[in-house]
């Protein structure tokens, strides 16, 4: 995908500009609630018109104010999951699932509808109306419909958001892998830092209707350690029982969790709080992992510190504080044990 | 049940006009009233408290007003009149003119209660059928038309009713003529003042009262049926 952007809006007192192109398959527009985020989704649809500027994708212009150049929605062949599934309610799944479709040119119809249906596991709910469908059900339905509509890219403004916690989480494997699957470009919008890492490689990020930067997603997780905490990402097998815990293989090591992962593909999410670091091997502790590992790099926000630290072919990031890199002599290069409690990983796919 | 047999040839003919004026008044009335609701509930221009002022017009106006600026307008020495005479057609004193006055007097009815329906629609679902590849007419047709369907129905079945008893623009439009233009209430008028009438008039109340419950019955069913659906 190859997006350009260079637009301006004035929406009463709200000024919206932004200016950026970008190539990522998977990218964010991240920034807190009124930061413009849902403007800049409008107008990328074509349901908002800019006061100024163009719109580019993949070499078509979408909109160029000087050349009074505009393409209707129904022309710009970008999807859009809104925050809130709004499905047809006249209209069972099937006929909200193949709306798009029926309306997309056979040449442009590049994903196989049975195997859509197999991958969001929609094909027992076929013929129900859309009044009896879980918020989780709905939300799949919405993404069915738009990714078979064979859009250029798809918009996700906060898709997430109105779920529950748990149902979030059931979610985001469905959206990886039809993304996965179907190669089709994204952009994902979102005010939760999470959510972004777990769907995006790059992230546009909005303040007050304007760009504000532009970064790889790890940059902005990084980068936000002072204010929420850093959270490792560490995705694993499936484990075999020890004792009364679960072993799990990361690397050439192995990890030790109290929680059990049930499916082929588990993700974790680590504090790097939770982390500590050794000089030497403390003989005896409570915690169940002990890893030895060589630090990669030390980055610094306000008077934290992320350690990068490479173990066993992983990357793994711990935060302390300045003292302690001093006390502890931390440099790149440097060998060190990382303690972590098996508790301390947070299950959340 | 006597009284319900015992209906003249001239009653039987109210009756009919009755409801041939209408269900004209109502078909004519409900394309025209589907499209100014849709405008005074999606467009965002700013002449629309001018065109919700005019359209509710006939609701605060005494319908002899209304029939009056009917004559106004399709009189022969009134506005369209000179042209409605070179065309060679007659709306005055004609099952035309009753059919006008009826439609233009139930108009606002009909209007307000497609409005309340399209209000409610969810603007985003008409947003999702654009990015999903639907111009303007699709959407309509696909998503607006069903969506406001109960709406318009409701609204039809408040413009039939209104019709059923329209009067006092009617009479003016239209006149009082036997078998031409005289509707049911118009028939009850006549009869009230003819010493006598009394009871042909209570005749043609039933028989008023009637078509009116089965209206509203029908409609109701049809909704359930919607709704069902």
């Amino acid at each position: 995908m190859q997006l350009e952007v260079d637009i301006e809006k004035q929406n009463g007192s709200f000024h919206f500009s932004a200016s950026f192109s970008l190539s990522a398959s998977r990218c964010g527009i991240f920034g807190p609630s009124g930061s413009g985020k849902s403007t800049m989704m409008h107008l990328l649809a074509g349901l908002q018109k800019p006061d100024r500027g163009i719109i580019r994708l993949a070499g078509q212009t979408l909109f160029d104010g000087t050349a009074g150049i505009n393409r209707a929605s129904e022309q710009r062949r970008i999807g859009v999951v809104f925050q809130h599934a709004h499905l047809f309610p006249h209209m069972d799944v099937r006929g909200n699932l193949f709306y798009g479709w029926k309306r997309t040119a056979a040449p442009q119809r590049r994903i196989a509808p049975e195997a859509l249906i197999e991958v969001l596991n929609l094909g027992h709910l076929l013929d129900r109306g859309i009044t009896r469908l879980s918020g989780g059900e709905r939300q799949r339905v919405a993404l069915g419909r738009t990714v078979l509509a064979c859009p250029q890219l798809i918009l996700m403004d906060e898709p997430l958001t109105g779920l529950d916690e748990e149902l979030k989480y059931q979610i985001i494997p469905y959206l990886k892998k039809v993304f996965a699957e179907f190669a089709i470009p994204l952009l994902f919008i979102s005010h939760s830092l999470r959510e972004m890492r777990l769907m995006t490689e790059e992230v546009l990020v909005f303040k007050d209707g304007s760009l504000q930067a532009k970064m790889a997603t790890e940059e902005l997780a990084r980068s936000s350690m002072a204010s929420g905490g850093y959270a490792n990402m560490l995705s694993f097998g499936r484990p075999k029982l020890a004792g009364d815990l679960w072993a799990y293989r990361w690397g050439d090591s192995e990890l030790i969790l109290t929680e059990r992962g049930e499916d082929d593909d588990n993700l974790f999410e680590l504090d790097a709080r939770d982390i500590v670091l050794f000089k030497r091997h403390p003989e005896a502790t409570s915690a169940r992992n002990l890893l030895t590992c060589r630090v990669a790099g030390l980055f610094g926000v306000n008077n934290r510190i992320g350690v990068e630290l490479v173990c066993g072919g992983n990357l793994l990031v711990a935060q302390i504080v300045p003292e302690s890199v001093r006390e502890l002599g931390i440099a790149p290069g440097v060998e060190v044990v990382a303690v972590i409690k098996a508790s301390s990983f947070r299950k959340l796919l | 049940m006597e009284t319900l047999v015992n209906l003249s040839a001239q009653d039987t003919h109210a009756i009919w006009l009755s409801i041939k004026v209408a269900c004209g008044a109502t078909l004519i009335a409900t394309p025209i009233g589907f499209a100014v609701a849709y405008v005074l509930a999606f467009s965002r221009m700013r002449s629309k408290a001018l065109l919700e002022g005019v359209v509710n017009l006939p609701l605060v106006l005494p319908p002899v007003v209304v029939g009056y600026l009917l004559l106004l307008l399709f009189g022969r020495s009134g506005f369209l009149g000179p042209l409605l005479q070179r065309l060679d057609i007659r709306i005055i004193f004609t099952l035309a003119g009753a059919v006008i006055a009826s439609a233009v007097v139930g108009f606002p009815l009909l209007v307000r209660a497609i409005r309340i329906g399209m209000e409610g629609i969810d603007r985003n679902c008409l947003q999702a059928a654009r990015t999903l590849g639907a111009g303007w007419w699709d959407v309509l047709l696909t998503i607006t038309l069903p969506l406001s369907g109960r709406a318009v129905l409701a609204g039809m079945t408040m413009m039939f009713a209104r019709s059923l008893g329209e009067f006092g623009a009617t009479i003016i439009l239209a006149g009082n003529i036997p078998g031409v233009t005289q509707t049911i209430p118009l028939a009850i008028y006549e009869y009230t003042n003819t010493p006598g009438g009394d009871r042909m008039a209570l005749n043609l109340c039933l028989v008023s009262i009637l078509l009116s419950f089965t209206v509203l019955l029908l409609s109701e069913a049809a909704t359930r049926t919607m709704r069902r659906k």
